[in-house]
């Protein structure tokens, strides 16, 4: 029994002792939030989704989510409510007007508001479909895209259903952790009884940069990983690599994208006892710069044919820059935009951390699938990371004035 | 059980009228005379299944051999009268105001568990044009305490029985008796919680708390399931019938507001989620898919009572609630096992998820109750 119990205020005695309380509280706080800088708002409606080649926010909160109900119709009424509040969090608004402390008193408030008085921060919310939603409510399965057929079983994989698969997915990323938790939240609340998460990741330290204009982070093995991200300042990159094309089929997700999720946990107490060297020559590039082996500078390409006095490739022919390089996947490129996460400690006093992968592209099939069965043979990486999670979704194109999350596929 | 803190305030005490009341005296029975019922084990044949708005009188002959009960249910499983335990043989009235024409349903409960035998009934016309708000909601209040007097009836008998089987040593006797007499206490938990000194004796944990005697319902579950019954076991057991007597006695004097009920809706399913979803409120019997149930057919009549209210005022939330509740009762049906339910030792990580998912589901639109009945 705790010595104070603030439902006790509201229960069953004392009403009129509450209301004094209840109502001091929603007058001082009845002042709408402020809104944040503009230059921190990233427009949620466009040709495509936010979220994708949006510059990597530095924070991300991801969530899966089951369908648990089979009526399309309420499933599309969520998905119109969600878009709205969406679009009113990622500009820094609350999920409806005055919703946070401008309600009933008696009321539980529409909006959970730890976001208050907070600026958008970037916030970008990204959604996209999985396989398994179609049968569930009864969708034509030949509005199924190809590139959500599932991935084959890897080498090493360790996978965990309680953190794969969804019918759902939201992508939240921000430069404030707390406000892509609110954004997350409070659309979880608003799906209670037709949606229920499925499993969702945290994550900070974007790994990767998606415009020229950001630099390179690193991983928690200490390494910049995505130096040879595809980026926005690549149209022709991102119309081969990352959208849908206007022609594919189903019609539905032209301009969309596939989104590839990996929870990669790493084993980092191994790690940080390799020798900086072995650390080098398993991901071919050095520590410090970044610079591929040979190569002076982080950007400066890598030569994957170059060899050492010895004639031995100067970068190893099962480093890991080489394995997931276009040179070798014959052209191939993907869109990558991990976080590093930490869900504290694993219980044996290792940290249950690593990667969470996202990637974007428009064929998992002949992208990701190549370049994962690679690194799974032969990376050495291998040996000191485990894929615990996996997940694909596709993610429509994005939204019209007026439009809603999914809009395309339901209105097929 | 209750991890609140006693009540600051002190009670108001209000004459409880026993209305809707069942009666063994004859009475002049309106319009159309006594609608007889013949309830069985397995039948409930009700005269007719039509009857004009104002006074309506049923009689009931149980000609079964289990004990039952008759209810007459408003939308949404608002109880508009009941009868409980009539034994094998016996008769008795029901006499109900219906105030109201519209679509009723009867029910027979032989066993006095589960949903029972439904009917459909009609009531036509109206015995009063228009109702105010302020009489919805004092009919509301007033609906919900004959709720709680239902149980609170029940509740007395049904710990007697547990209690006799402590006393008589009678240890796989109590261990049958201990989830059944736990369920009249479950629906009406926040009621009784409101009694903040006789809560924590009957319905507290052993939570190490130093100077906290443990006694009361979960020390007698200790004695019957872990540790077997202790030199003191009769002596705890006394003192829960006291408590449980005291009750029963200080019940009446609740003073209830439709906003109680709202938020007492909601407490029942936050019990759910954070006590009976982890199993963690039996933890030596592992009944709590019981006291699931109680809590969910608890915060169902205080809601139910405010229907009327609540279909006036947001006509898409009542067929909501109907939805979700129906959900919870389903999944629960899963899980039922004679006429009790599967041990919470039972359950797989898979059973639990959905579980949490239903009553989540559900918790949401029933927080919006209060809101709606004190705009
Ligand atoms: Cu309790």
């Amino acid at each position: 029994m705790s010595a104070f119990s603030r439902r006790r205020l509201l229960g069953w005695t004392g009403a009129g002792a509450a209301a004094v309380g209840v109502g001091a509280v929603a007058g001082c706080a009845a002042a709408p939030a402020a809104p944040g800088p503009a230059q921190r708002v990233v427009p949620f409606r466009g040709e495509h989704q936010a979220g994708i080649v949006t510059p990597a926010q530095d924070r991300l909160h991801f969530v899966a989510l089951d369908v648990i109900t089979d009526d399309r119709e309420e499933l599309r009424a969520l998905l119109q409510r969600w878009t709205a509040a969406a679009e009113r969090m990622t500009a820094g608004a609350e999920t409806t007007p005055g919703g946070a402390t401008g309600g009933n008193p008696n009321s539980p408030p529409d909006d959970t508001g730890e976001a208050l008085g907070l600026p958008a921060a970037s916030l970008t919310l990204t959604f996209g479909v999985g396989a398994s939603l179609f049968a569930k409510v009864g969708l034509d399965p030949s509005l199924v895209p190809p590139g959500l057929a599932e991935l084959p079983r890897f080498a090493g994989d360790q996978l965990d259903p309680a953190l794969s698969g969804g019918d759902l997915c939201i992508q939240a990323c921000s430069d404030d952790p707390q406000v892509a938790v609110h954004a997350v939240r409070n659309l979880v609340r608003m799906g209670f009884g037709t949606t229920a998460v499925r499993w969702s990741q945290l994550g900070f330290g974007r790994t990767s940069s998606t415009s020229t204009s950001q630099e390179t982070h690193r991983n928690l093995f200490g390494f910049k990983d995505g130096t040879n991200n595809l980026k926005a300042e690549d149209p022709d990159g991102l119309r081969d690599q990352v959208w849908v094309p206007a022609d594919a089929r189903p019609a539905w997700l032209a301009g969309g994208s596939y989104l590839v999720a990996r929870r990669i946990r790493m084993h980092i107490e191994i790690w940080d006892r390799t020798s900086l060297v072995e650390q080098e020559v398993i991901i071919g590039r050095t520590k410090d710069e970044g610079a591929a082996f040979g190569a002076a500078a982080e950007f400066d390409p890598a030569d994957f044919a170059a060899t050492d006095e010895t004639g031995a490739p100067r970068i190893a022919v099962d480093a890991h820059i080489r394995l997931s390089s276009a040179e070798s996947l014959g052209g191939v490129r993907i869109l990558r935009r991990g976080y590093n996460f930490v869900d504290g400690s694993d219980g044996q006093g290792h940290l249950n951390a690593g990667l969470f992968f996202i990637a974007f592209m428009n064929d998992p099939q002949a992208q990701f699938v190549p370049m994962q069965r690679a690194l799974s043979t032969k990376d050495v990486l291998m040996e000191y990371i485990e894929h615990t999670g996996s997940a694909v979704f596709a993610c429509p194109a994005g939204l019209g004035e007026g439009g809603y999350w999914g809009q395309s596929l339901f209105e097929a | 059980m209750s991890r609140r803190t006693p009540a600051a305030v002190g009670l108001a005490v209000l004459g409880l009228a026993m209305a809707g009341c069942t009666s063994t005296a004859p009475v002049d029975a309106g319009a159309g005379g006594p609608i007889t019922v013949a309830a069985a084990d397995d039948a409930c044949d009700v005269s007719t299944t039509e009857a004009p708005a104002g006074t309506i009188s049923f009689d009931i002959t149980n000609g079964g051999s289990k004990v039952t009960e008759f209810y007459l249910y408003a939308t949404g499983g608002r109880i508009m009268g009941e009868v409980e335990n009539i034994g094998p043989g016996l008769s008795r009235q029901l006499i109900v105001e219906v105030p109201e024409g519209g679509e009723y349903e009867t029910a027979c409960k032989p066993g006095m568990v589960g949903d029972g035998i439904r009917g459909a009934f009609t009531v036509t016309g109206s015995a009063q044009r228009s109702v105010d708000t302020d009489t919805r909601l004092a009919e509301a209040t007033a609906g919900y305490q004959r709720y709680v007097n239902s149980q609170v009836e029940a509740l007395v008998p049904k710990t007697q029985e547990f209690v006799d089987a402590v006393v008589a040593g009678d240890v796989e006797g109590a261990k049958a008796l201990f989830p059944i007499a736990r369920t009249y206490w479950e629906r009406i938990e926040p009621v009784a919680e409101s009694f903040g000194d006789l809560d924590p004796r009957i319905d507290g944990r052993d939570d190490g708390e130093p100077g906290v005697e443990f006694t009361g319902f979960h020390r007698l579950e200790r004695d019957l399931w872990q540790d077997g019954l202790q030199p003191d076991s009769t002596a705890i057991a006394d003192m829960l019938m006291d408590d449980i007597t005291e009750l029963a006695n200080r019940v009446p004097s609740v003073e209830l507001t439709p906003l109680n009920l709202a938020n007492g809706a909601k407490e029942l399913l936050d019990e759910v989620a954070t006590g009976k979803i982890t199993g963690e409120e039996d933890r030596y019997s592992h009944t709590d898919l019981w006291d699931f149930r109680a809590n969910v057919d608890g915060s169902q009549g205080a809601i139910a009572a405010l229907r009327p209210v609540i279909d006036e005022r947001d006509p898409a939330l009542g067929p909501l609630l109907d939805e979700r509740f129906a959900a919870v009762d389903a999944l629960l049906e899963n899980y039922r096992d004679g006429d009790g339910f599967v041990l919470y030792t039972a359950l797989t990580p898979d059973d639990i998820k959905a579980m949490t998912e239903a009553v989540d589901a559900l918790g949401e639109p029933v927080s919006q109750v209060a809101g709606v009945v004190s705009s």
